[in-house]
């Protein structure tokens, strides 16, 4: 099955590994900043963004023939829209709180980098099934990352981690007040946008290191 | 020394390249050239031949800041025995305060030595003193009353992030010592500001310091007026100047740093031109300032020129932090630049934003950054000006 030959095993993986949307080309940056402060925020997001990417990425693809060049931006960027509108929407519906929380950002997946990048670098030049694969592939790259970057973010910020359900998160784990009383303080820094920049440096870092590349000075 | 060299031989031979000892290599370098100059020799121009390398360059400012350390360790005593009306004495009161001031000074060594000493030998470079001197600043920026581990942390965060991963010493942007105390400012705020935590004192003994008596002043009125109202320190010009005060460890006496600074510039290492221009910034801003007061209900701003000197960290921040050789400006012309912004940054931050009383930190990490763009306009209208005269 062409599903699941090498090539497209590659198209997934690459963007989690070697070609990170956000450690290795450093798009999509500024949602992984605001929408990073708890593990709930990151999740949810990473869903609505691997939804949006997948599916702009399909549609694209399919009407990939009949779309003049010149104009080509404008579909884009209407696809894209339509289908955060539909997220924020569903997300409205049946997730309240979380909505309200993420509150702008999944408005803003429209402006993510990522999503038009990838419309534009490959659904406009590939096959619906492989402009799947590679918007699946991307969305887990930076749903990767973010999650990476919450969990720190609020195990050392908030001393606690939230996973998703449908009302204000379910906590699985907080540092116990016995710690507190023997001293230990949260870093505020942390829930602060700064603190999210450092540790996306240090994620980014971290990662390159792992894979062994090296920005040319 | 015969019985050193030998030791420093023998276990040298261990350490070298192959021997399954080899990562240790930059430890024993390090321990060796504290005692003995290198045996190196430079193979390229330009060949300068001097004791100054940076170790001793990096002692020297250690020297500078000795007195510091001791003066600070008697004004905790001093201030402790005070609140507690008991005898204040030198020596019962600096041991006192020693008590306070050794537990950081060590963590901060223990923390700066094993993130320099796991990049030195992941990254094979040499160990660089410079973490000495980052180190020996880090307590004198700090409250008596802080937590060790948050020492350890801020420490780290200002070695790794402040100076490893820009490529150790010498080509780091901000200064190591600040980027370590604005990490923990921002960090632990509860811990680094506030008026709790400023001296020892029974539990819940409140002290002030004299930046946040106008920038929290009950009624409006001059600063001066408002520093005369305070009757727990004693909070005259003549005082300020000698530091029993409270404050961080290392700031508040002002003669101590002085002489350190004049030592300093005789020996070549920091630079005059920086401080003498940030205390002429720091006047016009605040003579400036002064003379806006009228107009605003802000008590910060009625602080004359001599005050802001004697206030807070600022004479010790330009002293040791703002004529660090690697993130200061590195042309004559724009030290002047870089001193007069800081001098000018401090007041406004100070006297502007009130969530902020004491804003040299924030104006040497900001004149930091600026720096080499500075310097590159300076380089850059220079190469102008004697294209012109050839022309």
């Amino acid at each position: 099955m062409e599903l699941f030959n090498s090539e497209s095993k590659k198209i997934i993986s690459d963007p989690i590994n070697v070609n990170n949307p956000i450690s290795l080309q450093v798009l999509g940056i500024c949602s992984a900043l605001a929408v990073t402060i708890r593990v709930d925020q990151a999740i949810i997001m990473s869903l609505a963004v691997i939804f949006v990417l997948a599916s702009s990425n399909v549609i694209l693809s399919m009407i990939r023939n009949f779309i003049p060049n010149r104009v080509r931006i404008v579909i884009m960027l209407s696809v894209i829209a339509s289908l955060v509108s539909v997220v924020d929407q569903l997300l409205q519906a049946y997730m309240y709180d979380m909505s309200k929380q993420l509150s702008v950002f999944v408005g803003l997946i429209i402006t993510n980098c990522i999503v038009m990048g990838r419309a534009e670098a490959f659904a406009l030049k590939h096959g619906p099934s492989k402009a799947f694969l590679d918007g699946i592939g991307n969305g887990l790259g930076y749903g990767m990352i973010i999650i990476i970057v919450s969990f720190f973010r609020e195990l050392f910020g908030s001393g606690t981690i939230t996973l998703p359900d449908g009302g204000a998160g379910y906590v699985l784990f907080s540092i116990p007040e016995s710690w507190y009383a023997a001293g230990y303080e949260n870093i505020g820094l942390l829930v602060l946008s700064p603190g999210a920049f450092i540790i996306l440096g240090l994620v980014i870092w971290f990662q390159r290191e792992l894979i062994g590349i090296e920005e040319e000075a | 020394m015969k019985f050193l060299k030998n030791i420093f031989e023998k276990t040298g031979k261990l350490v070298e390249k192959g021997k399954p000892l080899s990562w240790a290599y930059p430890i024993w370098e390090a321990a060796d050239t504290i005692f003995f100059s290198t045996d190196s020799q430079t193979k390229s121009g330009p060949h300068i031949r001097d004791n100054m390398d940076i170790k001793r360059t990096m002692f020297f400012v250690v020297i500078a800041l000795i007195p510091c350390y001791i003066f600070g360790a008697y004004n905790i005593g001093y201030l402790y025995s005070n609140a507690l009306n008991i005898d204040s004495s030198f020596i019962p009161s600096f041991l006192f305060g020693l008590k306070y001031v050794l537990p950081i000074l060590i963590t901060t060594f223990v923390a700066g030595a094993i993130c320099e000493l796991s990049f030195a030998i992941i990254r094979k470079h040499e160990v660089n003193e410079g973490f000495l001197v980052s180190c020996a600043l880090i307590p004198l920026t700090l409250p008596p009353t802080v937590p060790l581990w948050q020492v350890f942390i801020g420490t780290a965060f200002g070695i790794i992030i402040g100076k490893e991963i820009f490529g150790g010493v010498g080509t780091n942007i901000f200064n190591p010592a600040l980027t370590a105390r604005a990490f923990m400012y921002f960090a632990f705020p509860t811990k680094m500001s506030g008026d709790k935590i400023w001296a020892i004192g029974v539990d819940g003994y409140s002290a002030a310091t004299a930046l946040s008596v106008p920038a929290n002043p009950k009624n409006y009125d001059t600063a001066s007026n408002l520093f005369s109202n305070i009757t727990q320190f004693d909070f005259s010009n003549m005082n300020l100047f000698w530091g029993l005060i409270p404050g961080s460890i290392g700031e508040t006496n002002k003669l101590l740093i002085i002489l350190g600074g004049l030592f300093l510039i005789y020996c070549g290492i920091a630079s005059w031109r920086i401080m003498l221009s940030s205390i002429v910034g720091l006047i016009l801003t605040a003579t400036i300032l002064n003379l806006l007061a009228p107009f605003s209900t802000n008590a910060m701003l009625t602080i004359t020129p001599l005050q802001h000197l004697l206030i807070g960290s600022f004479l010790f921040g330009i002293v040791f932090m703002a004529t660090e050789p690697v993130t200061s400006s590195h042309t004559n012309r724009g030290r002047w630049i870089y001193g007069f912004f800081i001098g000018f940054l401090t007041v406004i931050i100070r006297s502007i934003n009130p969530a902020y009383p004491e804003g040299v930190m924030l104006a040497i990490l900001i004149m930091n950054m600026f720096a080499p763009l500075i310097d590159y306009y300076i380089i850059q209208s220079n190469i102008k000006m004697r294209l012109g005269r050839n022309a």
